[in-house]
């Protein structure tokens, strides 16, 4: 039921774990099934130097968190809250339907991040 | 890499002798038992030696098995065809909250109708409160139906004190024996059981045959309507490869069940105590002692079932979880939940079933592999580095 990109992302999930004294950290809870997320943030002149994430969920939730964290790094903070759920379920080749609504937060939980370290920078 | 099956809850492999035993029946003697010419009778005679021994082990006589196509519809006959004859009678059902999706769906389904139905709680180890069960009962119950055995947990209900409840009341009791039967050993008569529903394909037979033990006197209403087979109560002609093979998986059952249940437990309890001891901050929901000998349905936690399952899979592990992230439904597991225990406890249950086929190896080699994944999977969850966090905190 998942992809082969799904299944690469949850067994080896990229970027895992905890930054010390980041400079934004930003989390998400599905209502629907609990999942949650937690998104670790380095930046440097607007550009997401580092990030790093937990995870507590499903194949899909972990997934979509790795595939995420691939995604960003390198990019703007603009680039960043321009990401959207459904780019990450697209660039893992599609997750499963009932997956799509519960497990499907990553780009959510790296906008809190993104937010929060804005805020702070303010 | 080896491939270990542990879902034997979920379905088990035909057996090797019922295989042999059906394969003539599908082009040797392939009459309609309902056929008078001799391709017919050929049919007819294996039909009812299958009835025979399918009613040797839960102690019926044989005219009291219809045969169906499986515990779902043997569940939705007892219970809507009990429900349609008795409905001058009253139009109350008592049931449990941990019933299998068959009976719950055919009960909510008889609400519509204009049925009140009293589902009864459990307590945290699954176990139903039997003076609870006679209190619900009121002047217009016509039908109990509790099942044996839990399909997720293995939890077993008190079937003969319910039966001697019902029978003192005069109630019509209807049991889903589906995981029960060739596990633990099941007497309709010691239980006092109006109707019970067991399927093939939970005992080495195939999918596609199960059959539901009518007392003799209980009048219900068919759901297929048709020809005369199975004395007026299901019409359609007969899965007779199905049938056979029926009978001869519970033949083996019934010869085997004390050596094939005791081995079983012991290759149950050693995959528990090593998990237990394994991975701390795990429990085992369902009864202690009350369980299905073979069933283990064990929560770690912090970490989410589905992300265990797949990872089990990758090293070739089936085993099953009740988690909702398998499916559209909200929540975890109806009956993880009706137990009371924790979410997050609830969302990490993995059911393992064991089965004729697996070894003391098999055990191991989950026991060796387990351990690993919870790990991998706690040290990505930010529960379990905010439950570090909070001891350091509480420490210093």
């Amino acid at each position: 039921m998942y992809s082969d990109k799904v299944i690469d992302h949850f067994t080896n999930p990229r970027n895992v774990g905890e930054i010390e004294n980041a400079d934004g950290v930003g989390e998400k809870v599905s209502s629907s099934c609990g999942d949650r997320m937690k998104v670790f943030l380095k930046v440097e002149d607007g550009i997401i130097k580092d990030i790093k994430f937990q995870t507590y969920g499903c194949g899909a939730a972990i997934a979509s968190s790795s595939m995420m964290s691939e995604m960003v790094v390198g990019k703007t903070l603009q680039e960043a809250l321009d990401l959207t759920n459904d780019q990450v379920a697209d660039a893992l080749g599609g997750l499963p339907a009932p997956k799509l609504h519960c497990s499907n937060l990553a780009a959510d939980a790296l906008h809190e991040a993104i937010k929060n370290y804005q805020a702070a920078e303010a | 890499m080896k491939r270990i099956y542990m879902d034997n809850n979920a379905t088990t492999a035909v057996r090797p002798e019922v295989m042999e035993a059906m394969l003539p029946f599908f082009r040797e003697h392939f009459g309609n038992p309902s056929s008078v010419h001799w391709a017919g009778r050929e049919t007819g005679a294996a039909l009812e030696a299958a009835r025979e021994k399918v009613a040797r082990l839960i102690n019926c006589d044989p005219a009291e098995i219809v045969f169906t196509s499986c515990g779902s519809e043997g569940d939705n006959l007892a219970i809507k065809g009990v429900a349609d004859a008795r409905r001058d009678r009253g139009n109350h059902i008592i049931t449990t909250e941990v019933e299998h999706p068959a009976v719950l769906a055919a009960c909510k389904f008889l609400e519509k109708q204009g049925f009140e139905v009293t589902y009864l709680p459990v307590d945290e180890q699954g176990m139903l409160d039997v003076d609870a069960l006679e209190a619900a009962i009121t002047d217009k119950t016509i039908l109990i139906s509790v099942m044996w055995a839990n399909n997720e947990t293995g939890t077993l209900f008190p079937i003969e004190q319910i039966g001697a409840v019902a029978r003192k009341h005069k109630i019509c009791f209807h049991t889903d024996a589906v995981q029960a039967i060739g596990r633990v050993p099941v007497d309709v008569e010691k239980a006092q059981l109006d109707l019970l529903a067991i399927s093939g394909h939970k005992i080495g037979a195939p999918k596609g045959v199960g059959a539901l033990y009518v007392r003799k006197g209980v009048r219900l209403t068919p759901l297929i309507h048709g020809g005369h087979q199975e004395r007026n109560r299901r019409a359609g002609t007969h899965n007779l490869p199905g049938i056979v093979g029926l009978g001869t998986a519970c033949e083996m059952a019934s010869a085997d069940l004390q050596n094939t249940a005791d081995r079983l437990r012991r290759l149950r309890d050693r995959l528990e105590q090593g998990l237990l001891a394994a991975i701390p901050e795990s429990q085992v929901n369902g009864h202690p002692s009350q369980r299905l000998p073979n069933t283990l349905n064990i929560s770690f936690n912090y970490i989410e079932g589905e992300a265990v399952l797949l990872f089990l899979d990758m090293q070739g592990i089936a085993a099953s979880s009740g988690s909702a992230c398998m499916s559209d439904s909200f929540g975890q597991s109806h009956v993880i939940d009706a137990m009371g225990v924790d979410p997050m406890m609830a969302n990490s249950a993995i059911r393992f079933g064991l089965g004729y086929d697996n070894s003391e190896a098999d055990v191991d080699q989950v026991l060796e592999i387990l351990p690993g994944i919870v790990k991998k999977l706690r040290d990505m969850s930010p529960f379990y580095h905010e439950r570090g966090a909070a001891k350091l905190t509480a420490n210093s």
